[in-house]
């Protein structure tokens, strides 16, 4: 038998073994510079993440603060879009694992939030969102049993259909989850202790959409910070590990169904939190909110990112939350109306999505990384030749 | 002052106001109720300045729901143009907004967040659809913005005002709507096996408790459809097993389409009611040749079908508010015919006018609030029957009339009837069907 010297041997019950490497390049990147002789930060992960996080909610809050009201509501939009493409981009990025149904996984979170929301005297809004997170990770992990047997495009099936039945519960359960309109949740009122925050800050007026913004960014914080430390541990070194090489890695004493189960339970407790999030924000849990449209938005935006990097997530849902508006009204500036400047966006997002995969297939964060990199090699080698 | 005589003074004043109007050779009718008593227009709340008045809406221009409910809004700009055109509203141009929400309700809340914190409107007018809708129910009402006339027949837009101040209702809700078809079929058809199609949703659950008032021990069978599943053949063949020789649909335009093809596959053939959100004819046709891929061309198959119907249709291009809106559309349109739907955003549009007119000359948004639950109910234009508003109900209108499906047209089978949510009666409108104004614009007065 022969084979070119250069293509890579594909063996059974594999799809490719050189595939992920380009296009989870991301991935592999450091979350903060870690080990590198000019860098100021600490050499212990723990310590360099708790800095990183310190400073990103510093720079959080400033950034709540200098923008108008409507610019903090897309930024709440963004921190469920990013908490659960955060979770996706461990998955799909860190372990190979496809799943299109977070966007069923996100409505669990929400119906839980909307249901203990609409109690006599509801829970205090750490418990509901902790209770969102509980059950959507008992979902993952029911899930992530039958995730953890197949690959590739079975499990995109398989999870395809959880993104289309589970919306469907909600309306056949109708008397308790309100059918096809939903049940609209009451986000609880701001603590005192926030409105006091806020006024000592800027002294902007306190409002409920600012409120929820920040419950959204706290909520991205923590699970950004949980995130960043996982993919640096022995976790995530199992879970890359599953991810390029399936035989090494059973041979080197790896259960790979059970790291991969373990990485779609904690991208299920993701999504999880982002339906309670997005519950909260949007003030409603309906069936329409939770279409396929919801878990391809949320794969589009880790994969123009970067599949893998918590960084590339960002980009990712920024693109989703800030880029049709955008588009729209640079449209009726053009002079047409406003149903075409609606239909404007969702075919320049489409045109980006096409312009990144033929220019950057790795991502935005990914693309950046390799070209890094090679430049690095270049370097070095020039510096070892002379 | 009892209703009819308190109307007639309002009629009597309208009266007074033209004539004065008229005797000063009055084309302009910048003033609107001409009850500002001429002070200097001022920017008195948020959207308004002193030569404009913002007002902002949702409905999906993509997407699966964008046909046909696409067209509403551009029938709105067309009437509004139509206003600026002769002076505005207080000599205030109306600025309208409208943006895409896909029919989603996490996109709804991201683009009614834009309108009332960007945009900056003065109010939410005629968004569409319930479960879109009920996602920014709460924030608009919390924010204190009037959410006028909302597209949809669900009860929660008027039925408890005092939990939603700032939310009216505008089209005959499903309740009503399925008390007046079961009145008709208890009347007429007595003896009628009924079978009811319904949507999994409150249009499909208040229509059939509607109907249930008045046929309740001559329903056999109920059978309901999710929205997004096409497959109704197992629906359509358990009302056919049930032996319905009547079926009552509370369903959305493309599923009339599917359950006559399905109906026509099966030889079924029952006498068809369909609700009015469900029964227009044109995009049914449109929907039915797209479906049976050309095999069925048009909409004879709904041809002897009962609907109901609130306002004047394409299909009574007679009606003198017709051609009056057809004019509109003429001069001030975009491209395309004037559709049946773009028929309802002009009638919206008139009366969210009226409730701009009757707010005053320098209104605050709770002032608005408060001239249509003072005033609303009086109001006459392309609807048939009254308003509800007041300070107990913010429903919108009470009544319609049956009609019956013929070609192009429809035939008429009752009166206009009105009643309310509950166990209210069904009474024949007393009402005369409303004389457009010859501009094409109403004239009401302020509120005090």
């Amino acid at each position: 038998m022969t084979q070119p010297p250069d293509t890579p041997v594909v063996s059974t019950g594999e799809i490719s073994s050189e595939a992920p490497v380009q296009a989870t390049a991301a991935a592999n990147a450091p979350t903060a510079s870690a080990g590198g002789g000019r860098s100021f930060l600490p050499a212990n992960t723990l310590l360099r993440h708790l800095l990183v996080l310190v400073a990103c909610a510093v720079g959080a809050v400033v950034l709540l603060e200098i923008t108008d009201p409507f610019t903090n509501s897309q930024l709440a939009q963004l921190t469920y879009y990013a908490i659960a493409a955060g979770g996706l981009t461990v998955l799909t990025g860190l372990n190979g694992q496809i799943s299109l149904g977070h966007g069923a996984l996100m409505a669990v979170g929400a119906y839980t939030t909307a249901l203990m929301l609409d109690a006599d005297e509801p829970l205090p809004l750490p418990v509901v969102l902790l209770a969102a997170v509980a059950l959507a990770t008992v979902v993952g992990a029911l899930v992530g049993v039958a995730a953890a047997r197949l690959h590739g495009p079975y499990l995109a099936g398989a999870t395809l259909a959880l993104a289309v039945g589970l919306p469907g519960l909600a309306v056949y359960y109708g008397d308790l989850f309100g059918g096809e309109q939903g049940l609209r949740v009451r986000a609880p009122r701001a603590p005192e202790s926030f409105e006091s925050f806020i006024d000592l800050v800027s002294g902007n007026p306190p409002s409920a959409t600012k409120w929820l913004a920040y419950v959204g960014t706290i909520c991205l914080l923590i699970t950004f910070f949980l995130l960043a430390n996982l993919v640096r541990s022995r976790i995530g070194r199992t879970w890359r590990a599953v991810r390029d090489q399936e035989v090494a890695a059973e041979l080197a004493g790896i259960n790979l169904g059970a790291w991969r189960v373990l990485a779609f339970v904690v991208s299920a407790a993701c999504a999880g939190l982002a339906g309670g999030v997005l519950a909260l924000v949007v003030r409603l849990a309906a069936p329409s909110g939770f279409t396929l449209v919801l878990s391809l938005a949320l794969l589009t935006a880790i994969v123009i990112g970067g599949l893998g990097s918590l960084v590339g997530v960002l980009l990712g849902s920024a693109l989703l939350v800030f880029l049709p508006p955008f588009v729209t009204d640079l449209g009726a500036d053009l002079g047409l109306n406003s149903t075409e400047a609606a239909q404007l966006a969702p075919f320049v997002y489409g045109l980006v999505l096409v312009v990144v995969m033929i220019f950057a297939p790795a991502g935005v964060v990914g693309t950046i990384r390799m070209r890094w990199l090679t430049a690095r090699a270049r370097r070095a080698a020039r510096g070892a030749g002379s | 002052m009892t209703r009819s005589s308190r109307r007639l003074t309002r009629l009597l004043a309208a009266a007074t106001v033209a004539t004065t109007l008229a005797a000063c050779g009055g084309g302009d009718d910048g003033g609107g109720g001409g009850g500002g008593g001429g002070g200097e227009n001022e920017a008195s709340d948020v959207g308004i300045t002193e030569d404009t008045i913002k007002l902002g809406a949702h409905y999906p221009l993509t997407g699966v729901a964008a046909p046909g409910y696409s067209e509403i809004p551009t029938g709105v700009q067309a009437y509004f143009d139509h206003v600026n055109a002769n002076g505005g509203v207080y000599d205030r141009q109306i600025e309208y907004v409208y943006r895409d929400d896909a029919y989603n309700p996490t996109n709804t809340s991201a683009v009614v967040n834009q309108l009332v914190l960007e945009d900056e409107v003065f109010a939410v007018v005629g968004g569409l659809g319930t479960p879109t809708h009920s996602a920014v129910l709460e924030f608009l009402n919390s924010e204190r913005v009037p959410d006028l006339f909302v597209s949809s027949g669900s009860r929660l837009w008027g039925e408890t005002p005092e939990d939603y101040p700032y939310t009216f209702g505008w089209q005959t809700d499903y309740v009503s709507e399925g008390k007046i078809l079961g009145q008709y079929i208890a009347e007429n058809l007595p003896d009628a096996k009924v079978g009811l199609f319904l949507q999994d949703d409150d249009l499909g659950a208040d229509g059939e408790s509607g109907l249930r008032e008045y046929i309740d021990d001559q329903i056999v069978e109920v059978q309901s459809y999710v929205p997004g599943n096409t497959d109704v053949g197992p629906q359509i063949a358990a009302l056919q097993a049930a032996g319905a020789d009547v079926v009552v649909g509370f369903n959305v335009p493309s599923y009339t389409a599917l359950s006559q093809l399905v109906s026509l596959r099966l030889g079924y053939q029952p006498q068809w009611f369909y609700s009015n959100v469900g029964s227009d004819p044109t995009l049914v046709g449109s929907l039915l040749a797209n479906f049976s891929q050309g095999q069925v061309t048009d909409a004879t198959l709904l041809d002897g079908a009962i609907t109901t119907e609130y306002f004047p249709g394409t299909d009574s291009p007679d009606d003198p508010w017709v051609q009056m809106f057809q004019q509109i559309w003429d001069e001030q349109g975009q491209e395309g015919e004037l559709t049946t739907f773009r028929l309802y955003g002009m009638a919206q549009a008139y009366t969210t006018v009226q409730a701009l007119q009757a707010a005053g000359q320098n209104p605050t948004r709770d002032d608005l609030v408060a001239a249509i639950e003072q005033v609303g109910a009086d109001w006459e234009g392309p609807l048939f029957a009254p308003f509800r508003y007041s300070e107990d109900s913010h429903m919108g209108t009470s009544g319609m009339r049956v009609v019956q499906v013929a070609g192009a047209a429809v035939e008429e089978l009752t009166p206009v009837l009105t009643t309310d949510l509950g166990d209210a009666e069904i009474e024949e409108s007393d009402r005369e069907a409303a004389t457009p104004p010859e501009n094409g614009i109403p004239d009401e007065e302020a509120a005090d």
